[in-house]
């Protein structure tokens, strides 16, 4: 494996994700990790200089709807995932406004 | 001491006024009850799939057209990954790496009368989040996720605005702009145009430019301008006590006139954007462009030429009036019911202007009814009320919005036409002041103003002073 992953990086990955990972778990993920960036790096010793970046895998473009209400009230619903609500919002933890 | 240079860059995010969300078909109407215009897609249930609004597209093109950009013909979307209460996805859909309009520019007119160029570096679509309310009852956050999908449009300048004068111009061209456009109403009060703004400071002639912070939660002119001077000096003071200037996101509390540090730019803002892979690439023929440039609808330049012709106004009256889209649309309008060009243009320039200076207000703020204008209008032309009165009447509309007629009606303020009452007020006065008739008899003409007044004073403002000066005038020189 040519790609090491830090102990930091992963720390700092899992901080970016909202992850907790035990001690294994972590040795885990930065094997796993690694071998992704090489990976990559074996993808990128082809040339692509000449290459347009593709922006969808599906040959598709242009799928649009118009511009008209079709939804109603959605506030049950909704509602019906949130952990805590009060009256129609839902409870969060406090947060800087 | 040193001279400093102000480098200031703006972020603008215009709320587009489309009927639905970006990517659901959830209403954007302001003001629902709590989370009553959400759906899978805006509440970021996992399986939903956006699918892009037409509209918003023609919009961020229309803007980019009318700002000089070239548009991105094959442009796309892409995901920003950050975790927030009022960002259900934890993600959100915006452009990075191919958005819709770059490299445009407005010209604004500066200070010193001159004409100066702010340039556009790019425009993109994005959704706008959650709102979050503090519970004053509790120890939590109440989310209601009506505004969540709320199509976006951010338009990021280049550095080149050096004072606040010259950010508020960039500021008002780029809302009359967008107002013409009929894209967003673009109100800082009600947060449907938000400008977060970049300064730094340098020593003038320098070459590089300073440490830059970005200070947000500007929803007026006036805090805009607060807020950078407020900046200014806070880092000039930095720099002169030989401290460093920190890049970071600060808060402007408009009551304090103070901002304070959010969050430090060292620690996470790594948004590991990545291709949105829900949405499919957005091609723009030269077709589509064409369309949309046809359908574009009266601008500034060809309302001012229209208003000389269809309505005979003053070239001076015509540049003021359509200065600003609702100010334009309130002449319209009011004009349409009463069809007195002229007495409505004087109306808004000489007294609405007067009251908005007053009380410290913004044109977007005028909120009377062309209504009740057109009334006040038709009052004065019939001569119902005289033209002090007429003021005093228009200040309560302009406030107020009150019915003129019933209020006129109710105060007692019409014009008294009744001869015999003035005439023997008149009558009177001129008993009371042999003074002043034997100045106006012995040739001093100018002495008919003093009786006109007491007249007037007596009537309590009621009279035509036309009349009054008339019926005056006949028993003097009888």
């Amino acid at each position: 494996m040519a790609n090491v992953i830090s102990d930091e990086t992963i720390e700092y990955v899992g901080i970016l994700a909202k992850l907790e990972l035990s001690s294994e778990e972590k040795e885990a993920a930065k094997k796993d990790m690694g071998e992704m960036l090489d990976y990559i790096d074996k993808l990128n010793e082809l040339d692509t200089s000449s290459v347009e970046p593709m922006s969808h895998v599906f040959p598709v473009h242009n799928v649009f709807r118009e511009d008209e209400v079709t939804n109603g009230d959605g506030h049950e619903d909704a509602l019906k995932n949130a952990p805590e609500r009060k009256e129609d919002t839902f409870v969060v933890p406090k947060t800087i406004v | 001491m040193k001279q400093y240079e102000t480098v200031i860059g703006l972020e603008v995010h215009v709320e587009l006024a489309t009927k639905t969300k970006i990517f659901c078909g959830c209403s954007t109407a302001f003001g629902g009850a709590p989370n009553s215009h959400t759906c899978p897609v805006c509440t970021g249930m996992p399986g939903s799939l956006p699918v892009l609004n037409k509209k918003v597209v023609e919009y961020a093109v229309a803007v980019g057209l009318a700002t000089n950009c070239t548009i991105t013909k094959n442009c796309k979307f892409d995901r920003k990954n950050y975790f927030y209460p009022d960002n259900p996805q934890n993600y959100q859909i915006s452009q990075l790496y191919l958005p819709i309009c770059r490299n445009g520019g407005i010209e604004i007119e500066t200070e010193a009368g001159g004409k100066k160029t702010i340039g556009i570096r790019e425009i993109h679509m994005e959704e706008d989040a959650g709102k979050l309310v503090h519970d004053e009852w509790g120890e939590n956050s109440l989310v209601d996720f009506n505004r969540s999908g709320v199509p976006l449009i951010e338009i990021v300048s280049e550095p080149d605005m050096r004072s606040a004068e010259e950010v508020i111009a960039y500021l008002e061209k780029l809302r009359m702009i967008i107002q013409y456009l009929g894209a967003s109403d673009c109100k800082l009060q009600e947060g449907s145009m938000r400008a977060d703004v970049n300064l730094s400071v340098r020593e003038a002639g320098a070459e590089e430019f300073g440490t830059r912070t970005e200070m947000k939660n500007l929803n007026s002119f006036k805090a805009i301008s607060r807020a950078i001077e407020g900046e200014r000096e806070r880092q000039i003071d930095l720099i002169e006590a030989g401290e460093k200037v920190i890049q970071e996101t600060r808060r402007w509390d408009d009551e304090k006139e103070y901002s304070y540090a959010m969050r430090s730019k060292e620690d996470a803002q790594d948004y590991r954007y990545f291709p949105e892979p829900d949405l499919v690439p957005v091609l723009i023929s030269d077709e589509w462009l064409e369309e949309i440039k046809a359908a574009q609808p009266e601008f500034q330049s060809e309302k001012m030429e229209r208003y000389q012709t269809e309505f005979g106004l003053p070239e001076y009256d015509a540049g003021i009036i359509t200065s600003n889209k609702h100010l334009a649309d309130i002449f319209e309008q009011t004009n349409a019911i009463c069809n007195s060009p002229k007495k409505v243009s004087n109306w808004l320039m000489v007294e609405t202007m007067r009251l908005l200076k007053e009380e410290d207000m913004d044109v977007e703020e005028i909120r009377f009814s062309p209504e009740n204008l057109a009334k006040l209008i038709k009052l004065t032309e019939e001569k119902v009320i005289n033209s002090s009165v007429a003021k005093e009447v228009f200040e309560k509309i302009f406030h107020e919005d009150i019915d003129p007629e019933s209020y006129v009606e109710e105060k007692g303020l019409k014009t008294v036409s009744d001869d015999g009452a003035l005439r023997s007020t008149i009558e009177k006065i001129v008993a009371e002041n042999p003074k002043s008739v034997e100045d106006y008899k012995s040739g001093k003409k100018k002495a008919i103003g003093f009786l006109v007044g007491q007249t007037m004073k007596a009537m309590q403002g009621k009279a035509d002073p036309g009349m009054v000066n008339q019926i005056l005038a006949e028993i003097l020189d009888a």
